[in-house]
C-alpha cells in the first residue's frame, strides 16, 4: 500500500509573520542613549542671604552677548580659545587654598603648573568660573562654552591623575563605575575631584531689550 | 535501497525551517531594546547641540524630560524656538513645578534626590528660556539637571 507520509504542517508563513513583527519593532525602536552635560543647580538661597565677598582675581568671567559673541576677562575671544584661558586661570596657583572644614589653614597648590601670577586665581578650589549670558544668547553657544570649560577641567584632572595614579581620570572614573564598592578607587576619584573641583556658576542673564 | 533513491529525484528544496528561528531571534532582540516614545512631540524635534564632555543618563525611570523648541502649530504658537513642552502639552515655565511634583509621585521617596531633569532644547532656543526653567526647577528643589546633547567629535 503506497501510504503517503504524514503531511507536515506548513511552517513557511511563520517566517512572514515573524518578519512582520520584526519590521514593526525595527521601525519603532529608538536606541539612543540619552546623554548630556550634567549640572547640579545651587540651592535656593534664603531671603536674607548675603553672598560672600570673593576676590576679583579668583573669578574668571565669561560673558556671552545676544549676538553669541564672547568676552572673557574683559577681552573678546573665540570659543575655541576659552579652554586654554580657563586652564591658565584654574591652574595658576598664586596663593593659598580654602581652609579645610576642620579648620586647617589653606595650603598653596603644590600640583599646579601655572605661572603663580598674583593677579590670577589663588588655588583651584577657590577658582570660580562665572558664565553670564544674555537672555537672547543661543542655547547652542551656551552649551559650547560650558563644554569648553568642562574640557579645561578634564585636561587638568587627567594630568594630575596620570601623575598620581598612572592613568587618566576618564579611565579611573570608568573603573570606579564598573566597581562601585571599591573603596580604594573611590578615594582616588574623590582626591582628584577635590583637587580640581568644577566650580562653574551661572550668573543671572542680562537682557538686551 | 530503492526507497532512498526515489527521494533524490527532483530538485531538493532549500531547507528554510531555521529561518523563523533566526527571524525570531532578531525579533526578540528588538522587542527587548525597544523603548516606546511615551509622549508625542508637539514641537519639532529639537536639534540638540553637540558636546564632548557628556555623561550618560542612567535610570530612565528617574528622568523627566522637558522639551524646548519650535512648536509644530506655528499659527497658534509662532515660529520662535522657545516653546516648552511638558508631557504632551505646550506649557509655560510656570507649569514646570507642577510637572516635577507630578513626576515625583511615581517614584519612591528615597529616590527623589536622584531624579534628574533632562532639558532637550534646540540649538537656537535662547538662554533666557532655559534660565526661566532652571529657576523654576530650583524652586522645587529639582537640582539635578542634564542638558541633553549629541555626542560630538573631539577637536
Amino acid at each position: 500500500m503506497a501510504r503517503r507520509e504524514n503531511p507536515e504542517i506548513n511552517a513557511g508563513s511563520m517566517a512572514d509573520i515573524a518578519f512582520l513583527l520584526l519590521i514593526f519593532f525595527l521601525v519603532t525602536t529608538t536606541m539612543n542613549v540619552d546623554s548630556g552635560i550634567s549640572k547640579k543647580l545651587s540651592e535656593k538661597p534664603p531671603p536674607d542671604y548675603v553672598p560672600p565677598i570673593i576676590k576679583e582675581k579668583n573669578i574668571f568671567e565669561v560673558n556671552i552677548n545676544f549676538r553669541n559673541e564672547l568676552q572673557v576677562e574683559g577681552e573678546r575671544m573665540e570659543v575655541k580659545d576659552i579652554k586654554e584661558a580657563a586652564i591658565k586661570f584654574i591652574d595658576n596657583g598664586g596663593g593659598v587654598g580654602k581652609p579645610g572644614e576642620d579648620g586647617t589653614p589653606g595650603k598653596p597648590c603644590d600640583y599646579c603648573k601655572g605661572e603663580g601670577s598674583e593677579s590670577s586665581s589663588d588655588h583651584p578650589n577657590k577658582a570660580i568660573i562665572s558664565v553670564q549670558s544674555d537672555r537672547g544668547t543661543d542655547y547652542g553657544t551656551y552649551i559650547a562654552v560650558q563644554n569648553e570649560l568642562l574640557k579645561a577641567y578634564a585636561v587638568l584632572r587627567d594630568r594630575l591623575c596620570t601623575e598620581r595614579y598612572g592613568m587618566t581620570y576618564k579611565e579611573l572614573d570608568k573603573r570606579y563605575k564598573d566597581d562601585r564598592n571599591n573603596e580604594e578607587l573611590k578615594k582616588k576619584v574623590d582626591d582628584i575631584k577635590a583637587s580640581y573641583p568644577q566650580i562653574i556658576s551661572d550668573a543671572e542673564p542680562t537682557s538686551a531689550n | 535501497m530503492s526507497k532512498f533513491r526515489k527521494k533524490k529525484k527532483g530538485m531538493p528544496a532549500v531547507n528554510t525551517a531555521a529561518l523563523p528561528d533566526i527571524v525570531f531571534m532578531l525579533l526578540f532582540f528588538f522587542m527587548v531594546t525597544t523603548t516606546m516614545r511615551e509622549t508625542s512631540l508637539k514641537i519639532d524635534a529639537p536639534r540638540l547641540p553637540s558636546a564632548t564632555e557628556i555623561k550618560k543618563l542612567e535610570h530612565k525611570s528617574l528622568v523627566s524630560t522637558i522639551y524646548v523648541g519650535k512648536a509644530k502649530e506655528t499659527e497658534k504658537y509662532g515660529t520662535g524656538y522657545n516653546r516648552i513642552q511638558l508631557n504632551d502639552k505646550i506649557a509655560t515655565p510656570e507649569d514646570v513645578p507642577a510637572f516635577i511634583l507630578n513626576a515625583r509621585l511615581s517614584v519612591s521617596e528615597g529616590e527623589i534626590p536622584f531624579m534628574t531633569t533632562s532639558i532637550k532644547a534646540d540649538k537656537q532656543s535662547s538662554v533666557g528660556t532655559i534660565t526661566d526653567i532652571r529657576l523654576k526647577l530650583r524652586d522645587v528643589n529639582a537640582l539635578k539637571v542634564s542638558y541633553s546633547t549629541n555626542s560630538g567629535t573631539d577637536n
